[in-house]
């Protein structure tokens, strides 16, 4: 009997560590790009050109990589400025159309509301890819070519049919009585919306906020065309030219540099806001 | 009852009748934006697809002549098959490393919420950074994979990974299996946690093993989530441009050139705006077709 259990027990310690030594080697495979490239640029400045074996500094830690890195372009300074002023103002700006647009569409009724809701749902079948040309010309036409704020509202209405949704839903979950007490209070449109509603929705918010924040942050196609000096060069942009290498080489102590400062933000936003995040991909994939 | 019976009533009468025009105000901010960012450049896209637009200049009415060139186009054929070609096999590739990733995850164990966080990462960080972190991984000489597996006797050399068309090709999809396929893992995983468990307990009872339960329930069971993963996978790597751009600049022998990677030469580097717009609207249609295809065989599953 005694023998029968400790047999079963000994099984399942070896699926335990079968499991897990699974599961470390699957999580070595996801993590380890990263944390060579972030060990890799603190090597010292005669290192970066050597294969990161080992990848942590044998040196002492250096900052020489990031050092080199700002010695391309405006600085690397301008250019997280850049990366941080058009996300910021791109979640700014989702947050509160997204909020308007949800409120309205969740709770007035006025003719042709269907046909405005899908055409903001529809964008989602048309890659922006596809009309990246129209774009940029009435960019120009605005005034808007080359400026961060013209990128700015592009991002946005990219957010849009995704931001809606989620917001109109949000609202949509807020039960009519909670207005109607309010309204009784003397709260009115904007004042109720605000004081009484905002509240209620933050959770929506913070997940419409977190994706309009991590889109703007990494997106690179529509800010390679859409700006074209040098010093409104987003992130992703300058790296360009920091790949491109000068006279033929490659300083690949700038490009360790370059990711670090380009991924770190990204990992520390989802790993505190992962419950938003998650509720957002979840929303979007039950759709 | 009979109070609740006439508050309805007067709350319908109340509403019925007149429109809210406030609520048009509210949605206007976001109506604005999609008409001047997407509903009139689709416009703009297929007005200009019907000219020879160069940048400077007059552009010139020439009717569908820029859809016939795109016929003639060798290039432009060679990236539609460039693209089909990465499509299928990374899409295999995601789903034959993203299956088994939801499966690993999905019972409820120590540690488990660790490991589905840490495979999720790489997916929160952009495309370009990813392919630049590659790149630099995959350099001959200052890389890692390299410089490993020599390290490790595997390889007399060090290979240089990007400078052939079938080891720079199986390094983007590499690096896009590693970036993307966590996002799959996820949306599988809901689709595994939506099967009921008494089901399944039902199969174990009735003495079906592992993979027959996998079989003839999960995957059954699972064809609606499949689909979606399906779709996203599909038109997202139909999308690619980042990755060829960065890792390779669509080498070699421009054998990397994908359909996006294409339009951007044409309309930003020959500036042939015109031609780039045609392209565009093949590409949208060419997506349109692929998502109503999909979902149109989705429903048929479904009434099966």
């Amino acid at each position: 009997m005694s023998l029968v259990t400790g047999r079963k027990k000994s099984r399942v310690i070896r699926g335990q560590a079968a499991y897990h030594g699974t599961g470390i080697a699957i999580a070595i495979f996801f993590l380890a790009p990263f944390v060579i490239t972030l060990l890799a640029s603190l090597r010292h400045g005669t290192e970066a050109r050597l294969p990161p074996l080992p990848p942590w500094p044998t040196n002492g830690i250096s900052f020489d990589s990031y050092r080199s890195l700002d010695s391309f372009g405006a600085g690397i300074w301008q250019h997280t400025l850049n990366s941080l002023i058009v996300s910021v103002a791109t979640v700014v700006l989702t947050v509160v159309i997204s909020l308007l647009a949800g409120y309205g569409f969740s709770r007035y009724r006025f003719p042709m509301k269907n046909v405005f809701f899908i055409l903001i749902i529809a964008t989602l079948m048309i890659p922006f890819q596809s009309i990246l040309t129209p774009l940029f010309i009435i960019l120009a036409r605005l005034g808007l070519n080359n400026s961060l704020f013209g990128l700015t509202l592009v991002y946005v209405t990219l957010q849009l049919p995704f931001s809606v949704f989620m917001m109109r839903n949000a609202f949509d979950a807020v039960p009519k009585e909670i207005e109607e007490a309010a309204r009784i209070d003397g709260a009115h449109d904007l004042k109720m919306l605000v004081l009484v509603l905002l509240p209620l929705v933050l959770p929506g918010v913070a997940t419409v906020a977190i994706f309009a924040f991590l889109n703007a942050w990494n997106e690179f196609l529509a800010a390679l065309v859409l700006l074209s000096s040098n010093e409104k060069y987003t992130l992703p942009v300058l790296m360009m030219a920091v790949r491109a290498g000068r006279l033929g080489a490659i300083n690949w102590g700038a490009v360790q540099a370059g990711v670090a400062v380009m991924t770190i933000p990204c990992l520390i936003v989802f790993l505190l806001l992962q419950r938003y995040y998650m509720r957002g991909l979840m929303a979007g994939a039950v759709k | 009852m009979t109070v609740t019976g006439r508050k309805q009533t007067t709350c319908v009468r109340r509403r019925a009748p007149r429109p809210e025009w406030t609520g048009l105000l509210y949605i206007a901010p976001a109506m604005l934006l999609v008409i001047m960012f997407f509903v009139l450049p689709v416009g703009f896209t297929a007005w200009m697809s019907l000219h020879n637009w160069p940048l400077m200049g007059a552009q010139r009415w020439i009717g569908f002549n820029n859809y016939f060139r795109m016929f003639n186009d060798g290039r432009f054929v060679a990236a539609l098959n460039f693209t089909a070609y990465y499509t299928v096999i990374v899409t295999i590739l995601i789903f034959a490393v993203a299956f088994p990733l939801a499966l690993f995850v999905e019972r409820q164990r120590a540690f488990v919420s660790t490991y589905r966080t840490v495979i999720f990462l790489p997916v929160v960080v952009g495309l370009a950074s990813a392919s630049l972190l590659w790149v630099w991984l995959a350099n001959v000489d200052s890389g890692f994979i390299g410089p490993a597996l020599k390290a490790l006797g595997l390889v007399e050399k060090s290979p240089n990974l990007l400078a052939t068309f079938d080891s720079a090709f199986l390094t983007i999809c590499v690096m896009v299996v590693w970036k993307i396929a966590g996002f799959t893992m996820i949306i599988l995983l809901t689709g595994l946690q939506a099967i009921p468990t008494d089901l399944t307990e039902a199969a174990v009872v009735d003495g079906a093993n592992w993979w027959q339960r996998f079989r003839f329930l999960t995957l059954p069971l699972m064809r609606r989530t499949i689909a979606l993963a399906l779709i996203i996978s599909v038109t997202g790597s139909i999308l690619a441009f980042d990755q060829f751009y960065i890792m390779t600049s669509g080498g070699p022998q421009n054998r990397m050139i994908s359909v996006v990677y294409y339009i951007f030469n044409q309309s930003f580097v020959s500036f042939n705006l015109g031609y780039g717009a045609a392209l565009s609207i093949a590409l949208l249609a060419i997506l349109v077709v692929i998502s109503v295809v999909q979902l149109w065989l989705l429903r048929v599953g479904e009434e099966r």
